[in-house]
């Protein structure tokens, strides 16, 4: 017991940006006092976890925990789900121990749905020092995440911080194609818009040119261009009345 | 007329000119474009955020009040002004005072000027939302997510400490320093935005008006097609009317403050774009017998409507925005409290969460008090969101934040940056406008220019001056461009132009010009206005405006990650240098009116305007050029 007294709770900051709806376990630290408390190891679940529980004596309803949580479904089935999937993480990062459902405590559950648990060797009350059962945890995190179809938002182990997903970098950055059709279409809008004048004034040239000689041709009087509109005022052009080319 | 086409005729073979078919002053097409055109030009970026945010500040619906006061004696009178003097002397800015008289032809050089000025900032502006339309196409919306540090272990530390917003905001599009004096490097992503919007404006502005009003049938209309949607849109939302609310309850005790009704004044003056030059312009392209009373009662009506009408999704999605918040933060809260009272999940809702939160703070006041729960109150979250404290922020921070948490965020950013874009395209027009046509009048390019080429020169020189505001302070400098050259300046010229008609020209030959082109003298209330009124506001609102701005040093605030209370912007004075490229700024383009009266005065050519002198119908500057050069070279 007194060897537990000293054990600091990790810390209980469990929260900031985390959904509700979320299961929680919290590791505990193990100190090196071990082998004297070895005898004292049996009853892991009462012993350990009400020693640094506030005064609340947990254990029988750690026992009896059902689920009456709308949000999610807790029983002992899924406690046991948990437990395999951690062994299955243990046993895939210590490659081959065969850590079994048996290896895993759980204690001081909550109706919040959130708990406290120790690991042990298999076969012995070893347990596994806490640095080890976090490594294993990153490792199949996925894993575990994916067995209650949570996220690393909803599913959170104190202390263990999810590793985050890298951002998608697509391959033609997007805003390029816009700017691109865009660009594109001013761009061909204005040489268009000025190239159009110019066009235009050269076919009229043309047009005026065989206009012209139709007309030479015909020999019309005054016909020449422009003749017809307007009244012509002599006093202010000095020499002839149509300009030479 | 035949004049015209008989100059047009002999002159064809030596000059060519790419004018329109009547074969000399640019034409509207139809009354419809000459409105869409004002309207477009006094209805701009400023609508849709400045006036809201007045509106807030200023306790909410009673702004209104001061508002509609400045509109009716202040904003109508000059709009009529304006229009009147431009469609009855059918000349630009420059022109018009030239002609009533050359002492003050000062003035137009005035409007060139701000004109110019203005129009390099504000494209400025342009460029950043083509960079905010071009980022909305991708999902997830690059302001929606911080990005990751260097060792991929966390967030980017200044993206974690403020919002991603804001990061988006200053990093990523700015690429902020922070202070003005250091200027950083030129952001390459912006020089390429800007080089688009002005490409953009110069198609717009490739003909002249004869191209400008074809675009503006859909850059003055489409604006309006999305506010309706967003209004609609912004009503469904939850917590739109909270905002509404808070935007609509009056405030009475802030009519007290002298500060309201300044500001009014000079929101109504720079929302109304009088003063640039660009609406005498516009104007001057009418028919004579056109009833310009109405238009300008129209374009004023128009644009203080289009600002309340634009407040109500701004402020719903404000509401929205709020809410948002408020229900985070109780969020927040709840996972707290489950979580320490070791609540099963669900207990605590938002919906009993005031009843939970009562009950647990006075059963276990200790336990409660431990927590240290932030309060989540909703009036100050409506107070907080508004926060950007300059107001080029707000369109990019808060609408950005709302428009992440509505659903199909793409569609909404993509409207609502498009629609800026037209809004201030539009007032684009106006500006570049103002330039173009003084320009022409003063004759400073040669006449063979074709007008391709001199809209193309415009648009490129200033191109070339707004690299500035791509450096890496430049958003700084926009903040000093936007505070200084459309404030003062404008007041003083708008004096000179109600002087100018109302004491130079006569409110006799005045009335008669309008009696003239439509049809019926102005009433006593014109008259008051333009006499008395008018000009007595704008002196009030021009000396208070200046002893405000006296009374303290001129500050701006600063993003600075290494500020301690960041993510607060930093709060700091403009260094020497800057104060006096401010003073410039003022100064500059009223200069010319002291200077050009000075000039007139002393080569004492003070001629008396007279109708029958100026307004020669045979009076073609061109044609007696032309003869001019012809007899002399055949000589």
């Amino acid at each position: 017991m007194i060897a537990y007294a000293d054990f600091k709770i990790e810390s209980l900051a469990y929260f900031s940006k985390k959904m509700p709806n979320h299961v929680r376990w919290v590791l505990q630290q193990i100190k090196s006092r071990i082998e004297r408390l070895n005898a004292l190891f049996r009853p892991v679940m009462h012993y350990n976890c009400s020693a640094h529980h506030e005064g609340t004596n947990m254990t029988e309803e750690a026992s009896n925990i059902s689920s009456d949580t709308a949000a999610y479904p807790w029983s002992k089935n899924e406690m046991f789900l948990f437990r395999a999937a951690l062994a299955f993480a243990m046993r895939d990062y210590t490659n081959g121990e065969e850590f079994g459902v048996s290896d895993i405590h759980p204690c001081d559950e909550t109706k919040r749905v959130s708990f406290w648990f120790v690991v042990t060797r298999p076969n012995t009350t070893d347990l596994v020092d806490k640095g080890t059962v976090e490594m294993a945890i990153k490792k199949s995190r996925n894993r575990i995440n994916g067995a209650f179809l949570l996220t690393d938002q909803t599913l959170e182990f104190d202390g263990i911080y999810p590793t985050l997903a890298a951002p998608v970098s697509p391959d033609t950055p997007p805003w390029l194609i816009v700017f691109g059709v865009v660009m594109g279409a001013v761009s061909v809008g204005i040489i268009a818009l000025l190239a159009y004048p110019l066009v235009q004034r050269k076919l009229k040239k043309n047009k005026d040119a065989d206009d012209e000689d139709s007309d030479e041709e015909t020999g019309v009087k005054t016909a020449e261009i422009g003749a017809n509109d307007g009244i012509y005022n002599s006093t202010f052009s000095d020499d002839e009345r149509f300009t030479q080319m | 007329s035949p004049n015209f086409l008989l100059v047009g005729y002999l002159i064809k073979n030596r000059i060519c000119t790419s004018d329109s078919e009547t074969g000399g002053s640019p034409k509207w097409d139809n009354k419809a474009q000459y409105l869409l055109t004002c309207i477009g030009f006094a209805v701009g970026i400023g609508n849709v955020w400045r006036f809201p945010y007045l509106c807030q500040i200023y306790g909410g619906g009673a702004f209104l009040i001061p508002y509609l006061i400045a509109l009716v004696f202040e904003g109508l009178p000059l709009l009529f002004l304006e229009l009147a003097v431009g469609q009855r002397l059918r000349k630009g800015s420059v022109g018009v005072w030239k002609t009533i008289n050359p002492v003050i032809g000062g003035v137009g050089i005035g409007c060139l000027i701000v004109s110019f000025l203005v129009g390099v900032f504000y494209n400025t502006i342009l460029a950043w939302v083509l960079w905010y339309f071009f980022h909305s196409f991708q999902e997830p919306l690059p302001w929606s997510t911080c990005p990751l540090n260097e060792s991929r272990t966390d967030y980017n530390l200044e993206c974690k400490k403020s919002t991603p917003v804001n990061y988006f905001w200053y990093r990523e599009t700015l690429n902020i320093t922070p202070d003005i004096e250091i200027s950083g490097s030129v952001e390459w992503g912006m020089v390429i935005c800007l080089a688009s919007a002005w490409c953009i404006v110069y198609i717009c502005f490739i003909k002249g008006i004869d191209s400008m009003g074809k675009a503006v049938y859909v850059t003055s209309t489409f604006p309006y097609l999305v506010l309706t949607i967003f209004l609609i849109r912004a009503l469904t939302l939850p917590g739109a009317t909270d905002g509404l609310l808070y935007l609509f309850t009056p405030d009475w005790q802030t009519l007290k403050n002298p500060r309201v009704w300044l500001d009014a004044a000079t929101q109504i003056f720079f929302s109304l774009s009088v003063a640039f030059g660009g609406l005498i312009s516009f104007s001057s392209y009418n028919e004579e017998k056109n009833n310009c009373e109405r238009d300008a009662v129209l374009v004023g009506v128009i644009n203080s409507a289009t600002s309340l009408y634009a407040s109500i999704p701004v402020f719903s999605i404000l509401g929205f925005k709020a809410t948002t918040a408020l229900n985070a933060c109780k969020d927040e809260n709840i996972l707290a409290l489950t979580n320490h009272f070791e609540f099963s999940d669900q207990n605590i809702t938002l919906q009993n969460y005031d009843y939970w939160y009562e009950y647990l703070n006075t059963t276990y006041p200790g336990k409660f008090q431990s927590l240290s729960l932030r309060e989540c109150d909703l009036q100050k979250l409506l107070k907080q969101v508004l926060t950007p404290s300059y107001s080029t922020g707000l369109a990019f921070i808060v609408f950005t934040e709302a428009v992440i948490s509505m659903p199909g965020s793409q569609v909404w950013a993509v409207l609502f940056f498009v629609m800026l874009f037209s809004l201030g395209l539009s007032s684009m027009f106006g500006n570049i406008e103002g330039v173009l046509s003084p320009l022409n009048e003063l004759k400073l390019l040669p006449r063979w220019i074709p007008k391709e080429l001199t809209s193309a020169i415009i648009c490129l020189i200033s191109f070339l001056v707004a690299l500035l505001f791509t450096l890496s302070s430049g958003n700084y400098w926009v903040e000093v461009f936007n505070g200084y050259v459309g404030s003062v300046p404008l007041l003083i010229i708008a004096l000179f132009e109600i002087i100018g008609v109302i004491y130079f020209r006569g409110m006799k030959t005045f009335s008669d010009d309008i009696y003239i082109m439509t049809g019926k003298r102005p009433n006593i209330f014109w008259k008051a206005c333009w006499m008395v009124i008018s000009p007595l506001l704008l002196l009030v609102v021009f000396v208070a405006y200046v002893i405000v701005q006296a009374q303290t040093r001129p500050t701006y605030q600063a993003w600075n990650p290494d500020y301690e209370k960041f993510p607060e912007t930093e709060q700091k004075l403009y260094p020497d240098w800057v104060f006096a490229i401010i003073i410039l700024l003022c100064v500059v383009p009223v200069i010319s009116i002291p200077l050009v009266a000075l000039y007139q005065l002393l080569r004492g050519r003070f001629r008396k305007s007279s109708v029958g002198m100026e307004l020669n119908p045979y009076d073609n500057d061109a044609f007696v050029t032309d003869t001019q050069e012809q007899k002399t070279q055949r000589a």
